[in-house]
């Protein structure tokens, strides 16, 4: 074992002049060794998998656990410890219990239902676009597009409708803002929950028609447990594409050839290739899926012991050049990306990753062709970024046009 | 070749569906369906991408 002067820091810082790429010391690590250690917030080590086929195996192996509660599994900061270990959910639950819960609300996120959607989530799009542009030439397009989006369609997901959604978004608002303190961000969630609750109570009288009103409905959670995977889906269904739309309008308008192709194309399948490619070159989950091994396993000619925490770096296999044709390092939205890892892999693999497709799909192929003059108002610089959260982005895009 | 599909296996995450949609299907609890079996070689390529996207390895194509 390395004595831990030697053991690199993760997470690595990125560059300030390239926000959007993988920290430089990562991809040092990753181009040498698959599999390496390192040490972690709480003075522990773990192992920092960075190769796409080592991922792959690992995510996949029901000797890799993803129970938070056992010895040696790596929180990604305290906050995340706190945070988890009062809301068991679906991620931190292993099969067989987690398949049961996972095939209660699978249903509720198949391709066709969320196909469905996206002339409602057009409406939408288009919708905050007018209003964006009917303020003036300047609008933050994190809270102003991406968060509203997202909140919108999460919302139609679980059922929640008219006074309840602009209650919600409120919520939502609150945490995902850059001005809210932690205090805030603990009542927002409370409130969150007491919202949740109430809707959970009331679907008992009146059955609604999305995933609250469907478990409500099925009689097999508890109330707690339906509260959990509704907080846990909202959240999920908040950060991540809100982040991705921010972030890749940034990549977008750092490659103005890439951002042509989308704007002028009306090939519906070449923007579905454009979001697969965006979400690899992204990843916005950048803090890597965490694991803890629960017998000795080989992987990469090294032994993972059983009891020593894994992070799994999805965002760097997705930059490895063995699982990616061309230079993996480049935003190229001609290239076949589909076998990403942006939603994880193995049966935690994001539950709500169509919903997730479908939104991106429509705002990607509608916001450049409706302000073609779209630029940044301020230097990349400039821009401030979430860091600690397991969702990379930004605090506010601020835009012109 | 022959597509063999493990239902238990299946978390409905729609990826075969998005890779395969003449292959497979999801039902309405989102668990994966196969609309046909046989393979012809020549049409295997997107039933090789489903396998490989599959995130729960339930999916396997066989040589008949």
């Amino acid at each position: 074992m390395s004595s831990s002067a030697e053991v690199p820091f993760y997470p690595m810082e990125r560059s300030a002049a390239c926000p959007l790429d993988l920290p430089p010391q990562l991809r040092e690590i990753a181009r040498d060794r698959p599999v390496s250690r390192v040490r972690i917030w709480d003075g522990s080590q773990a192992w920092l998998i960075t190769g796409y086929d080592e991922a792959r195996e690992l995510l996949t192996d029901p000797r890799v656990s993803s129970d938070q509660s056992r010895p040696g599994y790596t929180f990604a900061a305290p906050q995340a410890k706190v945070f988890h270990n009062r809301n068991r959910s679906m991620p931190t639950m292993d099969d067989p219990e987690h398949a049961v819960l996972r095939r209660m609300v699978a249903g509720d996120f198949t391709n066709k239902k969320m196909e469905a959607l996206r002339p409602k989530f057009q409406e939408q799009v288009d919708e905050l676009i007018d209003e964006m542009l009917a303020s003036g030439n300047r609008a933050d397009l994190f809270s102003q597009l991406a968060v509203p989006m997202s909140s919108k369609a999460i919302c139609a997901i679980l059922g929640v409708h008219n006074e309840e959604g602009v209650r919600f978004a409120a919520l939502g608002k609150t945490m995902a803002s850059p001005a809210s303190t932690n205090e805030d961000h603990v009542k927002a969630v409370e409130g969150m929950r007491a919202l949740l609750r109430s809707l959970v109570v009331q679907s008992k009288t009146e059955p609604g028609d999305g995933v609250i009103g469907h478990l409500v409905g099925a009689g097999e959670l508890p109330d707690d447990e339906i509260v959990a995977t509704a907080l846990l889906l909202m959240a999920a269904g908040h950060g991540a594409t809100a982040h991705m739309t921010t972030l890749g309008t940034m990549a977008l308008l750092a490659n103005p050839d890439q951002l042509a192709l989308i704007r002028d194309s009306r090939d519906p399948a070449f923007i579905a290739n454009a979001v697969e490619e965006l979400l690899r070159y992204l990843s916005v989950a950048h803090l890597g899926r965490r694991r803890v091994a629960i017998e000795d396993i080989d992987v990469g000619g090294v032994l993972i012991r059983a009891g020593e925490g894994i992070i799994v770096a999805t965002d760097t296999a997705n930059h490895d050049p063995h699982a990616f044709e061309g230079d993996p390092d480049e935003l190229d939205l001609r290239r076949n990306a589909c076998h990403h890892f942006a939603f994880g892999f193995g049966v935690h693999q994001c539950l709500g990753q169509q919903l997730s497709r479908v939104l991106l799909q429509v705002v990607y192929g509608t916001l450049y062709r409706r302000i073609p003059t779209l630029a940044l108002a301020v230097a990349v610089e400039q821009l401030s970024y979430k860091l600690g959260l397991a969702i990379y982005g930004v605090n506010e895009l601020p835009v012109t046009w | 070749m022959r597509i063999r599909l493990d239902r238990e296996r299946c978390i409905g995450s729609g990826q075969c569906a998005l890779a395969a949609p003449e292959w497979f299907d999801q039902d309405a609890d989102g668990i994966a369906v196969v609309l046909a079996e046989d393979v012809p070689d020549q049409e295997a390529e997107p039933v090789r991408q489903a396998v490989f996207t599959c995130p729960a390895r339930a999916i396997s194509l066989d040589s008949d």
